[in-house]
């Protein structure tokens, strides 16, 4: 089908060496998939598809565990146990996928969840406002954090790293000089505002026992799965994080993407603080401390390059599934709690170091 | 050849602090030619292509394409004009596929409700484009038209991004150095695509070092030296040894502007 210029519109070939391509090979380049160990096809397999090695490691260690505790462990009830407690995380985790995408890093995520809690919690009980409008305002609270984050990083052109490092201190002061370090007390809300406890309500389905915040952290890691795979949104943010300058000549907006990046990275912290009011029942501004490192990690052990534009949410989402069944399996074996963190860290390096092998492979 | 010309520069000045990258630079490209851009390293022939192509504000001057000015302030601005540009660098995006590259930027989505409210890519469209691009070009032997940039060769990479620009350049398509990273056939085949391209109607500024190749397929060629347009000359009356000579400063052009 390359054939089609005919001689007298095609080029005439300008020198000597070149009137041999008449003469040469019409074979084309074949990849080979033959001659491979074993060990080869899985890494391309693992190439091909990032959140292999997380879902793999996840399903062992639920194996493991399952096996030395048996029906203490595999039941419907520990099962969903595991998802209630790490719901939070998860949903604080797709923020930080979003912006860990983009090359970028997101210190603030547990900063921005707490004060917007706060901000549902104190407009309702201070101001008297509904419920519902005090939602709303946590959540624009949260997407207006973002947003400044997403206007540091892509207009002032400051690292990520330094500008959520600035605005999680300066977020988290402000809860707590706004708050007065007041907690709102569970009867309180169940009395007043339970809209603000919402995600704390359930399902039961036998042993099974799904909260909203569950069925939450689910339907947004689906929603931005689809988002990030089937739209150009999501193919942008991940060209944005590949190479900006390669995103930006293609005819990406660049800056307008890192500001709608960081902006929704703030939303989903507001909403992972409306499920926080669920998860714990009041409302406090000393919660969610480590949401940060907890979401970050998350995302390490789901395969996704901290230098942006590899990997995928559902990855995210096993690497927090990994980290909950550890800390749960451990506790019921009864082991001290230490040994979770120890694993924990040999499981983050790990993953990085599966990530640079599988990275060969294209090398 | 009209004579009109459809992308004029006039003026163009670009300093980047002391250095002084266009002085003064002129450009002219006319309605279905091949425009060769020569000059030696330094000469400021990128910063003139990144000026029309939108990459840079220019300080001074004035661009006109089609006779109207334009000010393009980004790569976005210069494509919805209809000049597309495939670059040293390629642009391409390593991690994403080969159809998702060449539609980036102007992804299409599907007809109706998925397309209109849940904003979902036409994948099938997309595919079934670019492997029609990439055969028509000849230059690929790729079998999976969603595997990875990075995944391919650096002539197979070179091949998508001047696919991509021959696909959606509707007025002016600018190529720069498209054949240093190839082989003497995939330097054929783009060469062949480029006079298909002018077959077309779309006029093409050839950005290039190797001479035979710019003799060969250029209509004029614009030698470019100290950051200025030094002349434009005919292939059919020079000499590659006198391009070379006009374009290192060891010979004068005898006539201001020729052709």
């Amino acid at each position: 089908m390359s054939e089609t210029t005919t001689a007298s519109t095609a080029s005439q070939p300008s020198q000597e060496f070149e009137k041999v391509l008449t003469g040469s090979a019409t074979q084309v380049a074949s990849f080979d998939t033959h001659d491979k160990t074993a060990i080869q096809k899985f890494q391309h397999f693992l190439h091909g598809s990032p959140s292999a090695v997380p879902l793999i490691v996840l399903v062992l260690s639920v194996a493991i565990f399952g096996i030395i505790l048996g029906g203490k462990f595999f039941s419907a009830f520990t099962m969903t146990l595991i998802l209630q407690q790490v719901a939070i995380v998860g949903i604080v985790g797709a923020a930080q996928t979003l912006v860990i995408l983009t090359a970028g890093i997101d210190l603030s995520v547990g900063a921005i969840m707490v004060l917007s809690s706060v901000v549902m919690g104190q407009f309702t009980f201070r101001y008297g406002l509904p419920p519902v409008v005090s939602v709303a305002c946590g959540l624009a609270c949260g997407a207006l954090c973002g947003y400044i984050n997403g206007l540091l990083v892509a207009r002032m052109k400051l690292p990520p790293f330094i500008v959520t490092l600035g605005m999680w201190q300066i977020i988290l002061a402000s809860n707590f000089l706004y708050s007065a370090n007041e907690t709102i007390r569970s009867q309180d809300l169940a009395a007043q505002a339970p809209l603000l406890q919402f995600f704390g309500n359930n399902i039961k389905l036998g042993g099974a026992v799904f909260t909203y915040g569950v069925i939450a952290m689910v339907l947004l890691v689906g929603v931005l799965w689809y988002v990030l795979n089937h739209t150009a949104w999501g193919r942008h943010v991940y060209a944005v994080g590949d190479d900006p300058d390669a995103a930006e000549l293609a005819g990406v907006n660049v800056k307008r993407m890192l500001v709608s990046v960081y902006t929704l990275s703030g939303l989903i912290c507001a909403l992972a603080g409306w499920a926080l009011i669920g998860r714990i029942g009041s409302v406090s501004p000393t919660a969610g401390q480590f949401a940060n490192i907890e979401s970050i990690t998350a995302v390490v052990i789901g395969g996704l390059s901290l230098f942006g534009g590899r990997g995928s949410i559902l990855g995210m989402i096993f690497g927090a599934l990994i980290v909950g069944v550890f800390s749960l399996g451990l506790r019921l074996i009864g082991t001290d709690p230490q040994w979770t963190y120890l694993l924990i860290g040999v499981l983050i390096i790990s993953a990085v170091a599966i990530d640079q092998w599988i990275r060969k492979v294209a090398g | 050849m009209a004579l009109e010309p459809i992308l004029t520069a006039r003026g163009l000045v670009k300093r980047y602090g002391r250095v002084t990258a266009l002085d003064n630079a002129d450009f002219d490209l006319y309605p279905g030619e091949i425009l060769a851009v020569i000059g030696d390293n330094g000469a400021g022939k990128s910063s003139m292509i990144k000026a029309i192509s939108g990459a840079i504000t220019p300080d001074e001057g004035e661009i006109r394409l089609e006779g109207q000015p334009v000010s393009f302030r980004s790569p976005i601005d210069a494509q919805k004009a209809g000049i597309e540009t495939v670059y040293q660098n390629l642009a391409l995006s390593p991690a994403l596929s080969i159809a998702d590259n060449m539609f980036l930027g102007r992804e299409l989505r599907k007809p109706g409700i998925m397309g209109d409210v849940f904003r979902k890519l036409d994948r099938t469209a997309m595919e079934k484009f670019a492997r029609d691009k990439l055969s028509e070009l000849g230059l690929m032997t790729i079998q999976n038209i969603n595997q990875a940039v990075e995944t391919l060769s650096g002539g197979q990479r070179q091949g998508v991004a001047v696919a991509r620009a021959a696909a959606f350049g509707s007025k002016v398509i600018i190529l720069d150095e498209p054949t240093a990273a190839l082989g003497v056939k995939e330097s054929r085949r783009v060469l062949e695509l480029i006079l298909d391209v002018r077959r077309r109607g779309i006029p093409i500024v050839l950005i290039s070092h190797n001479m035979p190749h710019v003799f060969e397929v250029a209509d004029r060629i614009h030698i470019h030296r100290l950051g200025r347009r030094l002349t434009v000359i005919n292939p059919k009356d020079y000499s590659m040894s006198d391009a070379v000579a006009f374009m290192t400063g060891a010979k004068l052009p005898a006539e201001a502007i020729a052709a």
